[in-house]
């Protein structure tokens, strides 16, 4: 980090375009399929190739010469303070919350708005609190944003579009809520990231009125530049990177096996979830039919229906237990499913600039004229490469930190939960011995301490 | 609360487990012991089926098959309590001789709700466990039922004492004889017939007609919840196994991880422990579904003597039906009277009266008749009285077992339960530690 302080001390690279590794974040993320664990999951779609050039019109109406990406001085500096920031916990001076979803009609469409209420102390806000209500799309794009502007930087992924094929109501409960707590942690994992939220289109995003968000939204480049960019990201990505650094290389190994485990994981999970739904719904047809025993008995009809009401309420611990599965367990791993895409088109981005640099290079090495202007582009992109090398170092140990956390957080939120459920039921079934043994002993009153 | 004959000899009737008996329960326990004791055979002497083995031999149509045998020891009962210890006596049977015994008692003491064997065939199995009849641990369940099979025969007041039920357990070779000798299987046959037959009983007793519904209705509920018991039990293996998963993905996982590694590993290690806690969890389990069924069967034995209790009755009443007409007819006779409107009673008036020498003859045969009639419904007055005394006391006994026993059986499951919950526990907090070391 004080290298790349030191190195921008010593040259500010003039503003360029970033548009050529852009990402089209409007398709709905690509999930890739894992190591198959049980043929039974749930089939995910097929990996939607992320192609690094964007696609003209599916772009969505970002502005990628926007001035306030990265290469703003400000921005810079707080990329060195990167590491301090982080350590200081206590620097939290942006609180954001997603909540209270609402449906809107209109004659053309239904959608889902919801509520965004940040908190801040900081002072190039004009107020210490804001509430808007955004809809999905406008979380689209403000991811698509970021990412153009920071092409080698980590962002954590939004909820997709659709959760599972096949499922028609897209505005059930269950999905919105599962959507919902996704935004709020895509939303506060912006907040927290040091140069995401110090840019305009965060801030923007939380503070703007519906048409302030709409025409900026609007302001963008020109066609013809993003048409240049794109040629050229076609020709980067077509070539391909010579001479990656093995720390490189390392961490998309790296991407690629932890992205196998996670969606591995993701599966199990699934299927637990499923095996113990399934076990749930057996459960909960015992205590009704030693109910009926019950009714046919005379000694036997108290410890029966004593029975039949303990079974009855382990089968509701049950369900509290597989509801944290699903609404917790389930959703937080495969977040990180989502994550591992990021992962790997950020590290294809950084490959890509590094192809852009050494095309260049080539071009020096072997043309015989304008030879001024192409060192000139070739200095131009060796800065560029430093400098996303460097981002994407700092972030990927910043975003390992958060992972290692997150996920070791989810794992022992479970293992509580599971404890929790048996100790319920293990107090359920001790309650019944108990009334039985006070039965036997024909007195309620005895102490069996 | 009387405790029933069955769970006496070497059951310790405290078999709940690991929950801790208080010392009046387990002082209830032995004195419960001693008082079973002192009714029926058990006093005197130790059973038990010890041993299960396969045997190869031929069958009845010269074919080579495979099967398997028990092994019986029974021991006086003074010999165990000297602590000298003799070895005790033994012999082997197999299934179809149990079945035999059974049979016998079932035609020879038709009012008693006679015990069940074990089941035949494996049914209301969850895909585990394996339906085959050599499986080991269908066999040691069978094992297992049939010593409690003897005990309870042991235990009862009547069946105890039977001579065929005292060599099946000390004479191995010539005891298949003796049952034949008996000709049961003839009674047997006829019963089967009899009891087959649909008839309407006019006035049968209320409480076995009861006993009769109740039999029913213990059946279908028994079997729905064995059926529900299975497939949750199924359920419930597919839970605990696909956490093995875990296991081996943490462990690819820690591979790649530097701080990660060890806490995710050992984290594994335990989820593989919990997927294997299953194995043993829903073989415990599996004692619970035989004591259920058990009583399934036991439902059958009881809806039988109901069975029977109405062949008597029908009997009696058609005893008593067919008197009463001859006695009419003798009547009729005597009077000259036609009262009931009959071809005979037509044709004698259209084609004149008999001879008086052929109407004395008839009156004659009639008298025998009717004496033979009224000796034959007294009989079956005392057979039909001394059967539903017989039957009704054995019903009630057999209502106080069944409340026992099956009390316990639900204890049993509880106990289960919350061993498998610790165990959970156990589990989960040693993972949770795990996790917190990633």
């Amino acid at each position: 980090m004080k290298l790349l302080g030191a190195m921008m001390q010593i040259k500010r690279p003039r503003f360029y375009s970033d548009s050529n590794n852009s990402v089209p974040s409007e398709k709905s993320p690509p999930v890739s399929i894992p190591a198959d664990i049980s043929g039974e999951m749930l089939d995910l779609d097929e990996d939607d190739d992320l192609e690094v050039f964007s696609k003209g019109t599916s772009l969505t109406d970002g502005n990628s010469l926007n001035p306030s990406t990265q290469t703003s001085p400000a921005s810079m500096i707080n990329q060195y303070k990167f590491q301090e920031e982080e350590e200081d916990a206590d620097a939290k001076d942006l609180f954001v919350t997603v909540d209270n979803p609402e449906s809107h009609v209109t004659a053309i469409e239904t959608y889902i708005t919801y509520r965004v209420v940040t908190k801040t102390t900081r002072s190039e806000f004009d107020s210490s609190e804001f509430e808007v209500r955004r809809r999905y799309q406008d979380f689209l794009w403000l991811r698509g944003r970021l990412e153009e502007a920071h092409p080698t930087l980590i962002i954590h992924p939004l909820p997709e579009k659709f959760v599972m094929k096949g499922m028609v109501e897209r505005f059930n409960e269950d999905f919105i809520e599962n959507r919902r707590r996704a935004l709020h942690r895509f939303l506060n994992r912006i907040a927290e990231h040091p140069i995401f939220s110090s840019g305009d289109d965060f801030k923007i995003f939380l503070t703007a009125a519906p048409g302030e968000l709409i025409s900026h939204k609007k302001q963008g480049a020109g066609f013809l530049s993003r048409m240049g960019e794109t040629v050229r990201a076609v020709a980067a990505s077509v070539r391909g990177v010579r001479n990656r650094p093995d720390e490189f290389t390392e961490m998309l190994e790296y991407s690629e096996a932890f992205s196998q485990k996670i969606s591995a994981l993701h599966k199990v999970t699934q299927r637990i979830s499923k095996e113990q739904r399934e076990y749930l719904e057996e459960l909960k047809e015992c205590g009704p039919t030693l109910a009926l025993w019950s009714s046919c008995e005379e000694a036997l009809a108290e410890p029966l229906r004593c029975m039949a009401d303990s079974l009855d309420r382990c089968c509701q611990e049950t369900e509290e237990q597989l509801k944290h599965i699903n609404d917790e367990l389930i959703p937080d791993l495969h977040e990180y499913v989502l994550c591992t895409d990021t992962l790997k088109a950020v590290l294809r981005r950084r490959d890509n600039i590094q192809a852009d640099l050494e095309a260049k290079a080539e071009a020096l090495a072997s043309k015989k004229t304008e030879r001024e202007s192409i060192r000139d582009e070739l200095e131009k992109l060796e800065d560029r490469q430093e400098w996303a090398n460097n981002a994407l170092r700092s972030d990927w140990t910043r975003w390992k930190k958060i992972m290692r956390t997150d996920l070791q957080s989810a794992f022992i939120d479970t293992a509580d939960n599971n404890v929790k459920y048996y100790e319920k039921c293990l107090a359920i079934w001790e309650s019944f011995l108990h009334s039985q043994r006070a039965e036997a002993e024909g007195n309620k009153n005895v102490d069996y301490s | 609360m009387e405790r029933t004959m069955a769970d006496s000899g070497s059951e310790d009737i405290a078999v709940i487990g690991n929950t801790d008996l208080t010392p009046s329960e387990s002082q209830n326990n032995v004195r419960n012991t001693m008082f079973e004791k002192g009714t029926n055979l058990l006093k005197r002497m130790e059973i038990s089926v010890a041993e299960a083995e396969k045997r190869t031999g031929k069958n009845a149509v010269n074919m080579q098959e495979t099967y398997t045998v028990y092994l019986i020891e029974t021991r006086p009962v003074d010999a165990v309590q000297e602590a000298t210890s003799p070895v005790p006596d033994s012999l082997w049977r197999r299934y179809s001789e149990f079945e035999l015994l059974r049979n016998y008692l079932l035609v020879t003491y038709p009012y008693v709700v006679v015990p069940p064997l074990p089941e035949k065939r494996a049914e209301f199995v969850w895909h585990k466990l394996s339906a085959d009849n050599m499986d080991p641990d269908f066999v040691e369940r069978r094992r297992v039922g049939l010593e409690n099979f003897l005990l309870r025969v042991a235990s009862h007041p009547a069946l105890s004492n039977d001579k065929i039920f005292r060599s099946f357990l000390t004479e191995e070779k010539v005891w298949k004889e003796t049952v034949f000798e008996t000709g049961f299987q003839a009674k047997a046959d006829s019963r089967i017939k009899a009891l087959n037959a649909t008839f309407r009983v006019k006035n049968p007793d209320k409480r076995f007609a009861e006993m009769k519904h109740y039999g029913d209705e213990l059946q279908s509920v028994i079997s729905q919840l064995l059926r529900v018991r299975a497939r949750a039990a199924d359920r419930l293996y597919g839970v605990y196994k696909v956490h093995g998963n875990y296991g081996r993905v943490f462990s690819e996982w820690s591979a790649i991880e530097k701080e990660m590694g060890d806490g995710l590993q050992s984290a594994g290690h335990h989820m593989d422990a919990y997927a294997a806690s299953i194995d043993d969890i829903l073989e415990e389990e599996e004692h619970y579904a035989d004591q259920l069924k058990e009583y399934l069967f036991y439902a059958d034995a009881l809806r039988a003597v109901c069975r029977k209790h109405e062949l008597t009755q029908y009997e009696l009443e058609t005893a008593a039906q067919d008197l009463c007409s001859k006695k009419q007819q003798q009547e009729e006779l005597a009077t000259g009277t036609v009262r009931t409107f009959s071809l005979k009673g037509m044709t004698s008036k259209l084609f004149g009266q008999e001879t008086p020498e052929q109407r004395e003859a008839k009156l004659k045969m009639l008298e025998a008749q009717i004496e033979e009639g009224e000796e034959l419904v007294k009989e079956r007055n005392v057979e039909s009285g001394e059967f539903v005394k017989g039957a009704w006391a054995d019903i009630e006994r057999f209502k106080e077992q069944k409340d026992h026993d099956l009390r316990e059986a639900l204890i049993n499951y509880a106990i289960m339960q919350i061993s498998m919950c610790k165990k959970g526990i156990q589990v989960w907090n040693n993972a949770k530690e795990c996790f917190s070391k990633m």
